[in-house]
């Protein structure tokens, strides 16, 4: 079943007085517990997908399913309800709020976002800093622990509230060859202990392989789906 | 909440030397708001103190007309018996306000120590009730050891200061004062002076005092009329409401020509006094307004510097799905304990500025008041003014880029370097 659905979508925004065509009427459905990547060069519209795709911006045309809800027409205040209940995010630059410990940032979804009582929330933030191999880091700050940890408190944050849908923009760009391996090891074990399903977008033909589904864009088309059998 | 207030707090501590610079600017302003304030209303107030518990009293009554030509101290303006009555009977119907109330004459005479003469006026009063109005006025005698309530008594008279000294009299001597009555008839009687009183600012400030009786006797009243009468609070902040209500019932009474018959004024209409005192009201609204400047300029800078140097950050907490009220109330949070620290700070130093500065027992001098200490003091609610001013501008103040934080594009802000 699809979990992802885009119908004839269109992107469009001003660079100045530059009209720029981001996206071009894409169609896509993603199914849901599926490992997937969105491939391409700089400038192939795989961030803006994943935007649209993540309620953090609106298509100019066409529509967006996520979990069978129309999310085009979402208010802000509904978008953010939205992402907080069913969708979570990594970054490229990790992202994590630099004032608060790594058990803080896992957390933080819980107390900002889900309004999870105290004890509840000390439970689940054990449970994925476990996972993710960072309970003796939970104390550290974001400044005080490597890039490689960073992601990995990313990656528990990302899931803490149990997210139907994690959206990684680039999350291996600014880690070692190594680490970059550990973070996708890490997401698709997560992937399959959770059942959640992953969209990762990269350039890297290394990390693509790890992927079970891989979209191709160029030029903000996708030009083609490639379905992977060593991938999830 | 408490995850909120823990992250503002971080936030603010985490920018040392900005959230510092905020906190001495704040913590400035609010000090130097106390001590002002504490000084000038202290100054105020003592000499409000002064000028109403030594001569004129919280409220006067008078016949209609009577403060226009006061100069000429009229003598056929005065309230009668009958009126008189009418009056006391107010006053028992607002006991609860009124304190204490003295009756006098006001007149003009004519002073001879049997070489020279000079014009004199003349407050007449029955002293127990004069001393139970005017606590103060006791201590404006030199050399005072008599009982309070008998400051003068019938034959005596209290010389201003100047007159004596112009008179080269002293106490002990024997003088005689004439004065002409409503009638037009002339009058003598000689008088031992008791006291001599120090004079004090104010239209009313070279009055000698003699006894009521002394004075019906000198200008022939045979009833019991008077033509001032000095009221005394129990609270001269609720001057104002006393005014409206003693107003009010004052106006009830009028005269042939169905005119109110009595007007009644407070101190302030009485004392010159009373503009300078408004001069300082304005002088610290000044100053309270210095402090919201203050503030106001000094949290909009911090926020909206540190709106602008977290825009990812806050493209990620909307991302993640932060409501944009809770981004909002983030921020106004910080704003808040920007103001609540440094108001707090500054309110304990400036109180304690205005503890170190009665500790140093500072004197001045005012007008003929010479020696007058400086004795400070600031009350719970102009502490709490100041507070509440600066939280409310403090809020508002972080406001305006709170709310632009709120409104991020999360993608924008997402993608800002």
């Amino acid at each position: 079943m699809s979990l992802i659905e885009l119908k004839g979508v269109d992107k469009t925004y001003l660079m100045g007085e530059t009209k720029v065509h981001a996206l071009k009427n894409v169609q896509l459905e993603v199914d849901e517990q599926s490992f997937t990547a969105f491939v391409g060069p700089s400038g192939s519209g795989k961030t803006t997908l994943l935007n649209l795709i993540g309620c953090l911006d609106k298509p100019s045309n066409g529509s967006v399913f996520v979990n069978r809800v129309k999310v085009n027409d979402f208010s802000n205040k509904e978008a953010a309800l939205f992402r907080g209940k069913n969708i979570g995010f990594i970054f490229q630059t990790f992202n994590l709020l630099p004032v608060l410990t790594v058990y803080e940032n896992v957390e933080y979804p819980l107390f900002m976002v889900q309004n999870v009582p105290e004890k509840k929330r000390d439970e689940r933030v054990m449970k994925y800093l476990d996972a993710v191999g960072m309970t003796d880091q939970k104390d550290k700050y974001p400044s005080e622990i490597s890039g490689g940890q960073n992601q990995r408190a990313a990656v528990a944050r990302a899931l803490v509230t149990d997210p139907k849908l994690v959206l990684a923009d680039e999350p291996t760009a600014n880690l070692d060859h190594e680490n970059a391996f550990k973070i996708i090891e890490l997401m698709k074990q997560m992937q399959r202990d959770l059942g959640t399903t992953f969209i990762f977008s990269t350039h890297d033909p290394k990390i693509v392989k790890e992927a079970k589904i891989i979209f191709n864009l160029e030029d903000g088309k996708i030009i083609n789906k490639e379905i992977l059998s060593n991938g999830n | 909440m408490k995850n909120i207030y823990k992250i503002a707090i971080r936030n603010i501590l985490r920018y040392k030397r900005r959230s510092l610079m905020t906190f001495l600017l704040i913590i400035v302003g609010v000090v130097m708001v106390i001590v002002f304030s504490g000084v000038s209303l202290s100054f105020k107030n003592m000499m409000v103190g002064q000028i109403t518990d030594s001569m004129l009293g919280h409220l006067q009554i008078h016949k209609k007309g009577y403060l226009s030509s006061i100069d000429n101290m009229p003598l056929h303006l005065n309230i009668n018996e009958s009126e008189m009555n009418n009056i006391e009977k107010l006053f028992d119907n607002q006991k609860d306000e009124i304190e204490a109330y003295s009756l006098r004459i006001k007149l003009g005479a004519m002073l001879s120590n049997f070489q020279r003469t000079t014009n004199i006026r003349l407050t007449a009063v029955y002293p127990e009730m004069e001393n139970k109005t005017c606590p103060n006025l006791i201590s404006r005698i030199k050399n005072f050891s008599k009982e309070p309530d008998k400051f003068i008594q019938p034959g005596e008279l209290i010389l201003p200061e100047n007159l004596a000294n112009g008179m080269n009299l002293k106490v002990g001597n024997e003088v005689v004062l004439v004065a002409t009555n409503k009638d037009g008839s002339v009058n003598g009687i000689g008088l031992e002076i008791s006291g001599i009183i120090e004079s004090f600012i104010g239209p009313t400030g070279r009055d000698g005092y003699i006894h009521i009786d002394d004075a019906k006797n000198l200008l022939r009243i045979t009833e019991n009329e008077v033509n001032e009468v000095t009221i005394r609070l129990k609270n001269i902040n609720k001057l104002n409401r006393a005014e409206k209500s003693f107003g009010k019932e004052l106006g009830k009474f009028v005269n042939k020509k169905g005119m109110p018959a009595f007007e009644l004024h407070t101190w302030t209409n009485l004392s010159p006094f009373s503009t300078i005192a408004a001069i300082i009201d304005i002088l610290i609204i000044t100053v309270k307004i210095v402090l919201i400047s203050i503030v106001l300029i000094s949290i909009l800078n911090v926020m909206m510097m540190a709106v602008y140097e977290r825009v990812r950050e806050i493209g990620t907490m909307s991302a993640i799905g932060t409501l944009p009220s809770k981004i909002l109330w983030l921020f106004v949070t910080e704003g808040f304990f920007l103001g609540f620290i440094s108001t707090v700070v500054g309110i304990i130093i400036g109180v304690l500025s205005l503890f170190f500065i009665n500790l140093a027992e500072i004197h001045f001098s005012f007008g003929r008041m010479k020696n007058l200490l400086l004795e400070t003091s600031i009350d719970s609610v102009e502490l709490l003014t100041i507070f509440i001013i600066v939280m409310v501008v403090a809020i508002i103040s972080s406001f305006q880029p709170a709310l632009k934080a709120s409104r991020m594009n999360p993608v924008d802000s997402l993608r800002h370097i």
